[in-house]
């Protein structure tokens, strides 16, 4: 294996996304930068793509047929992005079986630059009390600002972390809102830098819209956080979802972006929590039992 | 009716809506996928502004292009106090158009820089960075020397202007690009300012004012 300058081996041996499959024009190839390696990739238009080491003789925007290409690293198609792996025995990727589901909109409502460690972003997704202040009318509105008691759990048996019967008031839950409504939530994090988010749907009350963010590692303070969309909306076109996300991401970004440290610090004395902060604790402690370094400020042994 | 070709992530087109909202403007909005899906680029849009930018305005017939442009005609034509571009001043409309065109050069730097951090924009960001400095450097002096002299803001008028309205977006969402107000305390005075205007909104990015301290 070729030496990384990223050096967590819990974080090399994972897939990690690069691109929306849908916005990388066929035959073309596109840098990126993954955990501080140069990477390159492109797909062929017929379902494939491939992702390869940064090489000279193939700079960004020149032509080039994947299949004639030699030394690629690992490729996985999933959620309509682009994974690759740093590592020859990459862990499984987790499974969303809801993407499966064919009357769903599957949607990447945008890869944004983000100057924050995915720990960091993964925590503000799971925090359910910055709605009514940040995402004013839209996820949560005054008096409505109590986050109520919920569950969490980490799983051992599928290594992540679940955090269940949440509930929030929510003015505008999504673009096939009508109106204010209780909103159940269900996070995982089944990846250090993923989080999966389950929500009522307001078209179908036994079925949850998915929201998930993908992050990818750009190097310890830098992402790039892909957000996928698999919701139920028979009504609006797609830039209308894209816009409405995009909105309450943009909302995020500042605060994220202000935060100090940039890294995530894992000594649990380091940052005092509230009770609705029970996801972050649970989060920071699962991070700390799998040895994470990268991306965080590992608690003093 | 007024209706906007509209990107939510985009300070150009935010301060339209920020001064249809002063204004009290009744208004539609087409949203553009500018990102990622490159609309304004589209055939469709490029029949409608072939610069292929963001925002432009259909009023009634009347296709208007350049958030600058579009900000003059808003205020000229509906500003019942006709104070935000006061017609028959004209040392006011010089001093009005100078920071309009200022606005330009912090869209050519802060504005670029967010774009390179935020959508991977290919373009030189330490020059934007510096740019920006610079220009805001000058805003903050001339600012500064303003509230010495008891102006609040950019022309020499005891009310804001379009050009107040122009240059305050990419200000203001000058971190996501790298570029700290720190060392700006006039510009941020003046941002408290113009988010404590009656009938100011806001976007993504962008956050109200606390209410201001009793005098």
């Amino acid at each position: 294996m070729t030496s990384t300058k990223c050096t967590d081996k819990v974080i090399l041996d994972l897939w990690h996304p690069l691109a929306a499959l849908s916005e990388v024009p066929a035959g073309t190839v596109f840098d990126t930068v993954l955990l501080e390696e140069r990477l390159s990739y492109a797909t062929d238009g017929a379902g494939d793509a491939a992702v390869w080491r940064d090489r000279r003789d193939l700079p960004e925007g020149s032509p080039v047929e994947i299949a004639t290409l030699t030394d690629t690293l690992p490729v996985k198609l999933a959620y309509g992005y682009i994974w690759t792996t740093l590592s020859d025995a990459p862990a499984d990727l987790f499974p969303i079986p809801e993407f499966a589901e064919n009357d769903r909109r599957k949607l990447n409502a945008a890869t944004l630059g983000v100057n924050i460690s995915a720990p960091r972003a993964i925590e503000n997704f799971l925090d359910m009390g910055h709605f009514p202040y940040v995402h004013t009318d839209i996820l949560g509105a005054e008096p409505h600002t109590e986050v109520k008691e919920y569950d969490v759990e980490i799983s051992v048996e599928r290594d992540e972390i679940l955090a269940t019967r949440c509930r929030f008031f929510q003015p505008m839950a999504s673009t096939a809102s009508t109106g204010g409504a209780d909103v159940d939530y269900i996070y995982r994090v089944p990846h250090p830098y993923c989080s999966v988010l389950y929500k009522s749907s307001p078209l179908d009350e036994s079925r949850l819209d998915v929201i998930a963010v993908f992050l990818q590692p750009v190097d310890q303070e830098h992402i790039r956080a892909h957000m996928m969309l698999c919701v139920l909306d028979d009504t609006n076109e797609d830039k209308v979802i894209k816009r409405f996300q995009q909105t309450i991401f943009g909302q995020d970004k500042p605060i994220l972006e202000n935060q100090f440290p940039k890294r995530l610090p894992l000594d649990p004395r380091a940052e005092t929590p509230i009770r609705a902060d029970k996801s972050a604790i649970a989060y920071r402690r699962w991070l700390s039992q799998k040895g994470i370094t990268y991306g965080v400020i590992p608690a003093a042994t | 009716m007024i209706t906007l070709y509209d990107y939510e992530l985009s300070g150009n087109c935010y301060k339209i809506r920020l001064l249809m909202s002063i204004l009290g403007l009744d208004y539609t909005v087409v949203p553009v996928d500018f990102y990622p899906g490159r609309e304004h680029k589209s055939d469709w849009f490029l029949a409608i502004n072939p610069l292929g930018q963001l925002p432009v305005i259909d009023d009634d017939g009347l296709v208007l292009r350049d958030a600058q442009a579009i900000l003059v005609y808003l205020a000229a034509k509906y500003d019942a106090g006709n104070s935000w571009y006061p017609r028959e001043n004209a040392d006011l409309l010089g001093e009005i158009g100078q920071w309009m065109a200022f606005a330009d050069s912090i869209t050519a730097t802060a504005s670029a820089a967010r774009l390179h951090d935020a959508l991977f924009y290919d373009l030189d960001a330490e020059a934007a960075r510096a740019g920006a400095h610079r220009l805001f450097r000058i805003l903050d002096e001339h600012l500064w020397f303003g509230e010495q002299e008891g102006r609040d803001w950019l022309c020499s008028a005891a009310h804001p202007t379009v050009a107040d309205i122009a240059c305050f977006p990419y200000v203001m969402l000058s971190e996501e690009g790298g570029i700290s107000r720190q060392d700006y305390p006039a510009i941020r005075r003046w941002c408290d300012r113009v988010k404590r205007i009656k009938g100011f909104t806001v976007m993504s990015g962008v956050f109200p004012a606390g209410p201001a301290k009793a005098a």
